[in-house]
């Protein structure tokens, strides 16, 4: 039963063996809705196992460049490969058991809030018809992962804005995902619970190696990420050696409607581009 | 200048119509191909049907109360007030009891659709439903849309015998006239084809409202105001085309028969 605290039973069967293609492959996407363009010509990839961090000023974009990446925006030039499938003219019943492979922390959270917390997290277990004690398990291991087992028949109208990124964090964690989508999880958060869920992301990523995207406007968390790693003795993030950083994660940084960087943080701190330095200052 | 907005207007409104009819097609095939949300039906069939059970009761009765009232008046001109009976049943079951039964659900329930799926839209909700890897019009609109055919149905069949019960109350406690020459008047005048265009109309008006109702709530944009205006688009949509799909069944229904 222990899908979500043990390793072996965390999705590592299903996910993308280390020498395989990309998980996630954009190509010369442009993606525009009724106006100008929000971005073009965007290309990156993310490799299992790998950690990507999208930075950008409020507005660039950043949503929905992670929602491209699950198909639920489509770009209008350039391709996305997901799991090794051209997933950008793909019809979208095709899609969904694509993304059910994935999983997606959105921006509020974008809890059911006709919904208990317990069937929040376990909608997709629940629309499999998996029996409800095995859901049960599941869920409690899923919130216990978190930190909010007592939340358990609470709805999401009685849950502070923390709570909800947590609990939006085990529903996209229940379903023993191989890719992760992280939408500005710790926005407009207070700093104690920012810091908690930033543990959360670097608990699934240094134990069970999901490769994720994480959007944020916080260099504070990206930072945190790089020069960190969850030590399961101590059950919280530690900080890496003096000089080294985590080398599979690494950043993409969106500005003026185009991918402006994409590379490690050594490249980031010391890039010459006057849209990273302004950002950085 | 003013041909410029004439012209992006009439684009967009025969855009919007194309997405509805897409929308309106894809929500009917679903229901033949799996995954079929049952629970979601009988819980959808819960909501509009025994949660609109008491406006369609009432309704229903007072309208046949009113049609006693008013068409007694004009009968006993004519010396006729004994078919007060026939006049209620056909007004009732041929067009009042289906269109009334019609603009009260939908007055209740396509605003609630609408609302309720436009908030799930704006919330993100049905965003996360996707990525989920459940399909929203599967989940949320298709069984929607059945359960609004069958309860509208049924509602429609209760709304009539209120309707004529209600005629019925005027006729004997006001008008002081014999119930079962109500009764048999009513019953004698029925056809068929009476019955049948009464029968069909609900169908329709159920797809209708339902539809129009979620279709509002999905195309919703500009957060919670625009909320609001999917309610008011889905309210007086549904309400308009109820009454203009009742002309159009009306004339086939005749020409047919």
């Amino acid at each position: 039963m222990n899908r979500i605290l043990i390793p072996e039973q965390a999705g590592h069967g299903t996910a993308p063996a280390p020498d395989a293609g990309p998980v996630v492959a954009v190509r010369g996407a442009s993606v525009a809705f009724d106006g100008p363009p929000v971005f073009e010509d965007v290309s990156f990839k993310i490799a299992p196992g790998e950690t990507r961090i999208l930075l950008g000023p409020a507005g660039s974009g950043k949503s929905v460049l992670l929602k491209l990446v699950n198909g639920l925006v489509s770009p209008y030039t350039g391709t996305v490969t997901l799991f090794g499938i051209d997933i950008t003219r793909l019809r979208e019943e095709l899609l969904f058991p694509l993304r059910a492979r994935t999983g997606m922390v959105f921006q509020e959270g974008a809890l059911f809030d006709s919904l208990t917390v317990r069937d929040n997290v376990a909608y997709q277990l629940i629309q499999e018809e998996v029996p409800d004690e095995e859901i049960d398990a599941r869920v409690r291991e899923a919130l216990s992962f978190v930190g909010l087992e007592e939340t358990f028949a609470m709805y999401p109208a009685s849950l502070s804005g923390g709570m909800r990124r947590r609990v939006a964090i085990a529903r996209a964690l229940i379903h023993e995902p191989e890719l992760l989508l992280y939408d500005s999880p710790t926005g407009g958060l207070d700093p104690v619970t920012s810091n908690t869920i930033i543990e959360l992301i670097g608990k699934q990523r240094d134990v069970y190696r999901t490769p994720s995207l994480l959007v944020t406007h916080r260099l504070q968390d990206a930072f945190t990420l790089c020069t960190h790693r969850f030590d399961p003795a101590q059950d919280r993030m530690v900080p890496l050696p003096r000089g080294t950083t985590d080398p599979n994660t690494t950043f993409l940084m969106l500005g003026e409607g185009h991918l402006i960087f994409d590379g490690s943080l050594h490249e980031f701190l010391h890039s010459e581009d006057s849209f990273v330095r302004e950002f950085l200052a | 200048m003013a041909t410029t907005s004439i012209d992006r207007n009439a684009k967009q409104f025969v855009l919007t119509v194309q997405d509805y009819a897409l929308f309106a097609f894809r929500a009917f095939r679903n229901l033949f191909t799996p995954p079929v949300y049952w629970t979601d039906f009988l819980l959808q069939s819960d909501i509009i049907g025994v949660g609109s059970l008491v406006i369609v009761v009432l309704s229903g009765f007072f309208t046949g109360c009113v049609l006693a009232l008013q068409s007694a008046a004009t009968l006993e001109a004519f010396g006729a007030t004994s078919v007060t009976g026939r006049f209620v049943a056909l007004s009732m079951i041929r067009e009042l009891g289906p269109v009334l039964t019609g603009i009260m659900v939908s007055g209740r329930n396509a605003s609630s659709m609408a609302s309720e799926l436009g908030s799930m839209v704006v919330t993100e909700q049905i965003d996360a439903m996707r990525a989920l890897g459940v399909d929203p019009m599967r989940k949320l609109v298709t069984p929607r849309i059945f359960a609004c055919i069958s309860m509208l149905f049924f509602l429609t069949i209760l709304a009539n015998a209120c309707g004529i019960l209600g005629g019925a109350a005027v006729t004997v406690f006001l008008n002081h006239q014999n119930a079962t020459q109500y009764f048999s008047m009513a019953w004698e005048s029925l056809r068929l084809r009476d019955i049948l265009q009464g029968l069909v109309k609900p169908l329709f008006f159920g797809y209708i409202i339902a539809s129009i109702g979620c279709f509002n709530g999905m195309k919703t944009t500009g957060g919670t105001e625009g909320v609001g205006r999917s309610t008011i688009q889905a309210v007086v949509w549904s309400s308009v085309l109820i009454i203009f799909a009742d002309y159009l069944i009306s004339q086939v229904m005749l020409s047919l028969f």
